[in-house]
């Protein structure tokens, strides 16, 4: 590369703190090149490739869409292939551990089983009311439902509202925002036959009015969805319900 | 792990919530107090003539007008919940919630001026 010409100009280097071990582990310091656009998904495959190859991560896409790849970085849950450094590093100094309120596997690789089994635990499963050989539901994008539905729809499960939240840090039987937003996208959805069961899934100990509306899921939702709203909506939907005598109290 | 964990929690939205909670303690706390304050009545005039004329004092003054911010606070931050809960959702809790805090700042400062 000697003489070749490159237009960037010097950085310092970046002075970077990452969590190595399980949950009894501590932070390891490394020294990573700055470069222009960098990602912090950037700064972590460069140490594990240049200078840890034991560090434990996981990513997939790099483009925001399969939301493996969150991580908790100065003391925010983020998707850190879509987060620059030079957003996030204070003073050239960057912290990165994994999402908190999941069991850390080891190193930023986080146990999601929780997480996914709450989504299970809220019904998250489209039940449908038509098989294959039924004609296709139509249904009007303008409709109140499809409205309501189309607001919480494009939840990429990253994980990093349940990391955000602290109603989850506090009360380990609480679905957590991603699980309820799924929850209310399905109880919009007209073809779904699940309702009432998911709405007595939705208000037994640990479900939707639990929450303790601090915004911090709508806040930190890296794809701006709102799912205090969606929990908010659960909330009257099921609130109603009991009212009709459809679920207990 | 932990010493990098809170920076989550900087929103007016976290605090409001905090607040709504100790508020809630708070007022939770000052009514037996209050209670026992009337129940001087029962002992004679004596008992709770002297109680008042001890409130009279500027640092109880001070403490009462805490207590109308956390009456005010607490019943502004209840409206704003039972109106996430039970109606559309709006945009712009940070504002409203803001506002409570503001208001019932502005109501307990009032107080105090009426007070001392």
């Amino acid at each position: 590369m000697a003489g070749t010409a490159h237009r960037e100009p010097a950085r310092p280097d970046l002075a970077v703190s990452i969590w190595r071990g399980d949950a009894g582990g501590a932070y390891a310091d490394y020294r990573v090149p700055q470069r222009a656009n960098q990602t912090v998904l950037d700064i972590v495959t460069f140490v594990q490739r240049e200078i840890d190859p034991g560090l434990s991560y996981r990513f997939s896409c790099r483009v925001g869409m399969c939301g493996s790849c969150a991580m908790t970085v100065n003391g925010r849950p983020r998707w850190t292939c879509r987060t620059h450094v030079s957003k996030v590093a204070k003073n050239g100094r960057l912290t990165i551990g994994p999402l908190a309120n999941l069991p850390v596997i080891k190193d930023l690789a986080t146990d999601m089983a929780p997480f996914f089994q709450k989504w299970q635990a809220a019904k998250g499963v489209f039940s449908p009311s038509k098989t294959r050989h039924d004609a296709i539901e139509p249904i009007k994008p303008s409709s109140p439902e499809r409205v309501a539905a189309d607001a919480g729809v494009e939840c990429i499960n990253c994980g990093v509202c349940y990391a955000a939240c602290d109603t989850v840090a506090w009360n380990a039987d609480y679905l957590g925002p991603a699980a309820l937003n799924r929850a209310w996208t399905l109880v919009n959805d007209v073809r779904d036959t699940g309702g009432k069961e998911r709405l007595r899934a939705v208000s037994a100990a640990g479900g939707c009015h639990a929450c303790h509306t601090h915004q911090s899921c709508q806040q930190h939702c890296p794809a701006t969805l709102n799912p205090t709203a969606s929990i908010a909506g659960l909330k009257r939907a099921t609130v109603q319900a009991w009212l009709k005598g459809e679920i207990e109290p | 792990m932990n010493a990098y964990l809170s920076a989550h929690r900087a929103s007016i939205l976290w605090f409001a919530a905090m607040a709504h909670r100790l508020s809630g303690i708070g007022l939770a706390a000052f009514l037996p107090l209050h209670f026992l304050a009337l129940g001087l009545a029962l002992r004679g005039e004596a008992a709770l003539e002297g109680f008042l004329r001890w409130s009279d004092m500027g640092v109880v003054k001070l403490a009462e007008s805490g207590l109308v911010f956390l009456l005010v606070v607490h019943l502004l931050g209840g409206l704003r919940l039972l109106l996430v809960e039970n109606f559309s959702w709006r945009s712009g809790q940070s504002k409203l919630a803001a506002g409570a805090a503001a208001l019932a700042g502005l109501v307990a400062f009032l107080f105090l001026i009426r007070v001392l």
